[in-house]
């Protein structure tokens, strides 16, 4: 039987393990980050109008 | 006369003592650590390309399993980082607990992830390359039961500290989960490598009882190194990123938004 | 005094309260892998308790991976009612109008969607570890995939039954073992004789009965008992 479907499996798996394990973080910073930004508009806003 | 002596130890000692308690300051390990990842991921993409060129390309396949041993280049490195980030994490959470720091303490709590996905790969690596060579994807012997184990002592550390609310309660009691599966580990090694022999089940060891040819000990060293890097570069960036969703009403973190939009 | 009968189509109700389980659970994602991983650990637990011989393991098999998905329901069903009913939703709905039998239906699909479903598509992989004969895997499948809501169904009777009692997720066990007796008689007859190539399709139609007697029956039994609960 042919090895060669089997390490593509392997490092197939492997490269998409890792790359999610990498890449998962980056996703959250980009909605805490839009969530910050959010925050500071609405409190920008609301000290413009008080102020 | 010992003011002379004094001058030279004593800026030397502070500057260490100076730069752990710096590292300590979240805004200040944010931007610290921010300048080192991409050097890390440099050299881990760097160093894989060249250990998997010489691993993959040039290297040879193995006399007795044929091609299949080039899963060793992803499968034993793998291995390597599971047990060897389940250890950094125990040590971290130590740390964290009796000296409750809480940059130490997101550390720990950031490398479980990591370490849980070194394991999956270790394992479905090992199946895969099971299967061609020994004839079945899975077998209950030493060291992919051990494997198995380990990531269930992941998960069990991931989901303690995702079910408590308190982000610092929900560290310090998965950092204490992290120290009782790190003293358990060697048991549970010693104990299942008994039960193997105990019961004749399998006598496949993964690694096969061949001294390892150098010719293939070098690729894996490099791949080695590489996964090192990847394992630092995950963890800063998961840190920064747990400091900013902690401190969401610091003013530290608004200032760090507001130069990134500039 | 009546609530007034709420507008809306009981179906609309149905998918309404449906989504709102399911919702609920996606909010805390990681708890939905809960039942998953106890699933994994009970199962590796067998081979490391009675060893790894693989003829041994394939003979205990059927029942091993249905004992497997006994346990994950039963630890799972608690959660099915508790924490409305300690918020004080469920109250909300007996008194809401729409017939609980409907509310109780729903959930108890919103239970197997987020914890028996899961164990259908585990098997193959528990079937693996265990060295179940390749013959019998579709029919392990089916016997799960049959068999899972019907555990789901009763189960949710004990539950309601429970739901009210401080120590009730423990006697729960108590109740709702005997009642999922049959179905683990069944499920591991069928998967047994398929491994020894023997006809097997009579034990699918008596689970394929059990489920459509479960699905007419259940959840009126477990409305009626979450109403004794809350009373």
């Amino acid at each position: 039987m042919s090895h060669a479907p089997f390490i593509l499996a392997a490092y197939s798996i492997g490269t998409v393990v890792l790359l999610w394990c990498a890449v998962a973080p980056l996703i959250r910073k980009k909605s805490i980050t839009r969530d910050i930004r959010r925050l500071i508009q609405i409190e920008e806003r609301s000290s413009d109008t008080n102020s | 006369m010992n003011s002379k002596a004094d001058t030279k130890t004593k800026p030397r000692k502070n500057a260490l003592v100076m730069f752990i308690h710096k590292l300590g300051s979240p805004p200040w390990f944010y931007n610290f650590t921010g300048k080192f990842i991409p050097w890390f991921w440099a050299l881990f993409i760097g160093l894989a390309v060249w250990g998997l060129y010489l691993g993959l390309v040039k290297g040879p396949a193995d006399y007795l399993q044929g091609e299949s041993v080039r899963i060793i280049y992803l499968h034993v490195p793998a291995a390597w980082m599971s047990m060897l980030i389940y250890i950094t994490m125990a040590v971290l959470g130590f740390i964290a607990l009796v000296w409750r720091i809480r940059i130490v303490e997101i550390l720990a709590m950031a490398s479980a992830p990591i370490g849980a996905a070194f394991t999956i790969v270790t394992l479905t690596a090992g199946s895969l390359w099971g299967r061609p060579t020994w004839g079945t994807y899975w077998v209950w012997d030493a060291r992919l039961t051990s494997e198995l184990v380990l990531l269930f002592l992941y998960l069990g550390v991931i989901g303690l500290y995702n079910s408590i609310d308190e982000p610092r309660k929900a560290a310090r009691a998965a950092c204490l989960l992290a120290i009782v599966g790190a003293v358990n580990l060697p048991i549970i090694h010693y104990s299942v490598k008994w039960w193997n022999t105990l019961h004749q089940g399998s006598s496949i060891s993964l690694m096969g009882g061949s001294s390892i040819d150098s010719s293939i000990l070098w690729p894996l060293l490099i791949m080695a190194f590489a996964a090192k890097f990847f394992y630092a570069a995950n963890l800063l960036t998961r840190a920064r990123i747990k400091l900013l969703e902690q401190d969401v009403r610091k003013a530290w973190v608004r200032e760090v938004l507001r130069e990134k939009k500039s | 005094m009546n609530a007034e009968p709420v507008s809306g189509s009981l179906s609309k109700a149905f998918f309404a309260l449906l989504r709102r389980d399911l919702l609920l659970a996606f909010r805390r994602r990681t708890e939905l892998l809960f039942p998953v991983i106890f699933l994994l650990v009970v199962v590796s637990l067998f081979p490391l308790g009675i060893g790894p011989g693989p003829q041994l393991l394939a003979r205990i098999a059927p029942g091993v991976i249905w004992i497997a998905a006994l346990l994950a329901t039963v630890i799972s069903l608690d959660a099915l009612f508790r924490s409305d009913f300690e918020d004080g939703t469920l109250e909300q709905f007996v008194i809401s109008g729409h017939p609980l039998t409907l509310i109780a239906l729903a959930k108890i699909v919103a239970h197997w969607l987020v914890a028996g479903l899961p164990i259908v598509l585990l098997s193959p992989l528990l079937a693996l570890w265990m060295n179940l004969p390749a013959e019998s895997l579709v029919v392990m499948i089916m016997t799960l995939a049959l068999g899972t809501p019907i555990l789901s169904l009763i189960g949710s009777i004990g539950v309601g039954l429970t739901i009210s009692l401080k120590r009730g997720g423990q006697l729960l066990s108590l109740l709702v073992f005997p009642l999922y007796v049959p179905i683990l008689i069944i499920a591991t007859a069928a998967v047994m004789a398929a491994s020894d190539g023997l006809p097997y399709t009579q034990f699918l139609g008596l689970l394929i009965a059990g489920l459509i007697t479960s699905v007419t029956l259940a959840p009126f039994a477990a409305a009626a008992a979450l109403k004794i609960s809350l009373s």
